[in-house]
């Protein structure tokens, strides 16, 4: 019997070759790999801006640019970062490659409309490339396109919140096909306890993003529709309510912030049982967790509005709701520092990042509790606090899931194996730069220091300079860890089919798999996280 | 497999002309009494009144225009998930409005 092809070499539709191949394919994995790619180029150009923002702030005054080019550079970061890294990230790239063969199935439901899905995430791209050319240039009202600045000012917020709106059907498409996938192409003998937690989380994240996605398409639409036809939605002199689009925007906002850090959830939830070599802790509550998070973060929109002037019964009922989301989110990290607990743990790459993970996105979490406190929140509101949170949460928490999950399904993905030492140098600095980088902000910003501001008065100089070399630090371990992960193309060390001694379904096909995923039938375990025999084997020197 | 089990359950869900007729008939019944209800004052039943018609229209066609009466319990549960998720999102932002 031979080996089976890989992927690479069989074309779904069958007929096409070279670039045709790629680009008219209905096959998850080369779907998966073509958002790897687009989301490379958007998140080096995104770090870019961002270390280049950051390196502006390092002295008092103006440095390397004037503060019209400072506005609009903090919007285009955080516009590529949220738009195009952070929600599509791990669900497009992981989801799309790794969740039908979690499910023992050969395909997403729909392949065509993954196809389709991945041509409005390119499109909604090119619009924001279009929208930094064109016209007045690029928005610099923010990733938040507040009114009623968002609804007067000249620059290209029109073209930018077209990009947005095709960027989120994309994902809202995705999230369908997800769904559809989980329920009707499970492999028959798997049941609802049998799914890994990986697929678990970006089920839960598709609802989320195929609920809350329409709200923001709307509120988009509705600024449209005030720019240009001038009717009074949000502009209060025009008899509209400007708080009604904070309302809007933030019941899509705080939602994607789950949809962001779920699916980098579950990816921990994968990595760490596989090198403690024991079954995970608390499966059932990480799922129900995973469900929680879901509804319970939908719940909390308005806790970025308590100084908008809403009414205070309003600011009592979201700070309470928003400490329920504590509750599953420490679920999860009690349940994963409960499966290290008495483990015969292996230190490897990927669970090095998923450690970083959980501290980081711990100090993520109990700095959303300052901010979700009225009390505190109003003290530090639209501080360099609340800029240093949502890193630690989007990028710790989602960062480093999405660098741990590249450094776990790498081998599985190109059938190739990266040298260590490299990449656990990338790891750590990029660890160490990060807490560099972001500390200094918690304290500038509990000290007073406004975000946004292209200046600042002498007493931040410091920690806006230490903020600075971390960030430069930052850098060099992501360059790192990504030149590393290149690097190994050159090497071509051959991988194997489950070079970590995992027991998910993924593990059990070839490194690269094969067009259809299974050579034979998949067998499903009865628990997806049973070590017994990968132990036995460890235990009797097999690898 | 999947397949199969799908156009099994298209083929339950056909409906004939007939009853499709009937909930068009009934749908246009529906229609004129919203339009004659409103030339009615019942004072703070207005709106109350309105919305159960509508809510019965949509009922109407949620049920046997989409096929919501045939399906299994996932779909009729996701469609029932979105309402919820539509009412949470216009009901608590009435916690800012009311008591603004």
């Amino acid at each position: 019997m031979t080996a089976p092809q890989s992927f690479y070499h069989t074309s779904s539709p069958a007929g096409l070759s070279g670039i045709r191949a790629w680009l008219l394919t209905h096959d998850h994995k080369r779907l998966g790999l073509m958002y790897l790619a687009a989301v490379f180029f958007w998140f080096v150009l995104a770090m870019v801006l961002g270390l280049l923002l950051r390196t502006e702030l390092m002295g008092q005054g103006p440095t390397i640019m004037g503060p019209e080019v400072y506005n609009s550079m903090f919007t285009l970061h955080g516009v590529i970062m949220i738009f195009l890294f952070v929600i599509p990230a791990i669900p497009a790239i992981f989801g799309n490659f790794f969740l039908p063969i979690q499910l023992g199935t050969d395909d997403v439901f729909f392949p065509r409309l993954n196809l389709f899905s991945w041509y409005l995430f390119m499109l909604g791209g090119l619009f924001a490339i279009v929208a930094l050319f064109a016209g007045d240039g690029f928005p610099d009202t923010g990733w938040t396109f507040y009114v009623p600045f968002s609804v007067e000012v000249d620059s290209n917020v029109g073209l930018t919140v077209s990009a947005a709106f095709i960027l989120g059907m994309s994902s809202m498409l995705t999230g369908l096909n997800f769904v559809t996938t989980f329920h009707r192409m499970r492999d028959r003998s798997m049941g609802l306890m049998q799914i890994p937690l990986f697929t678990w989380s970006l089920y839960a994240t598709a609802w989320v993003q195929i609920l809350a996605t329409p709200v923001i398409s709307i509120t988009f639409v509705l600024v449209m529709v005030e720019r240009i036809l001038g009717v009074g939605l949000f502009d209060p002199d025009k008899g509209g309510d400007p708080l009604l689009y904070q309302h809007l925007f933030w019941m899509y906002s705080h939602p994607a912030v789950y949809i962001m850090i779920l699916p980098g959830m579950g990816v921990i939830s994968e990595i760490i049982p596989v090198f403690s070599r024991k079954s995970i802790f608390g499966y059932k509550a990480i799922v129900w967790s995973s469900m929680g998070i879901a509804i319970a973060g939908s719940l909390v929109w308005a806790h970025h509005m308590y100084t908008s002037g809403m009414s205070d019964v309003s600011v009592f009922v979201f700070s309470l709701l928003t400490f329920l989301v504590a509750i599953p989110s420490a679920v999860k990290v009690f349940s994963w520092v409960a499966t290290m607990y008495r483990g015969a743990i292996e230190m490897t790459p990927p669970l090095l990042l998923a450690l970083i993970f959980i501290y980081l996105f711990t100090v993520g979490g109990l700095t959303g509790l300052v901010l979700g406190a009225v009390g505190t929140n109003i003290h530090v509101h639209d501080t360099h606090f609340v800029v240093s949170h949502f890193h630690f949460v989007m990028f710790g928490g989602t960062g480093f899931a999405f660098f741990a999950a590249l450094h776990f399904w790498w081998p599985k993905m190109f059938g190739i194996m990266y040298r260590f030492k490299p990449a656990y140098i990338g790891a750590s600095l990029t660890g160490i730069g990060f807490l560099f980088h972001y500390v200094p902000m918690l304290i500038l910003g509990l000290q007073g220091m406004p975000r946004r501001y292209y200046d600042y008065l002498p007493q931040y100089e410091t920690g806006n300079f230490l903020a600075g070399f971390g960030g430069y630090l930052l850098c060099l371990g992501i360059v790192i860890m990504f030149v590393n992960l290149l690097m190994s193309f050159r090497q071509q060390q051959p991988a194997g089919a489950d070079p970590w001694g995992a027991t998910t379904l993924e593990w059990s096909v070839p490194s690269p798999p094969p067009l259809h995923n299974f050579v034979a039938p998949p067998v499903v375990a009865s628990f997806p996280y049973d070590f017994t025999t990968v132990v036995e084997r460890a235990g009797k020197g097999g690898s | 497999m999947s397949n199969q089990s799908l156009e099994q359950q298209q083929q339950e869900h056909l409906l004939g002309y007939r009853q499709l007729a009937v909930v068009l008939c009934l749908l246009l019944l529906l229609t004129v009494v919203t339009v004659a209800v409103s030339y009615v004052d019942l004072g703070f039943f207005n709106v109350p009144v309105a919305l159960a018609i509508a809510c019965g229209k949509v009922s109407l066609v949620l049920l046997f225009f989409m096929h919501l009466k045939y399906e299994g319990a996932i779909i009729n549960i996701s469609f029932l998930s979105t309402v919820l998720f539509l009412v949470i999102m216009i009901g608590f932002t009435f916690w800012d409005v009311a008591f603004r």
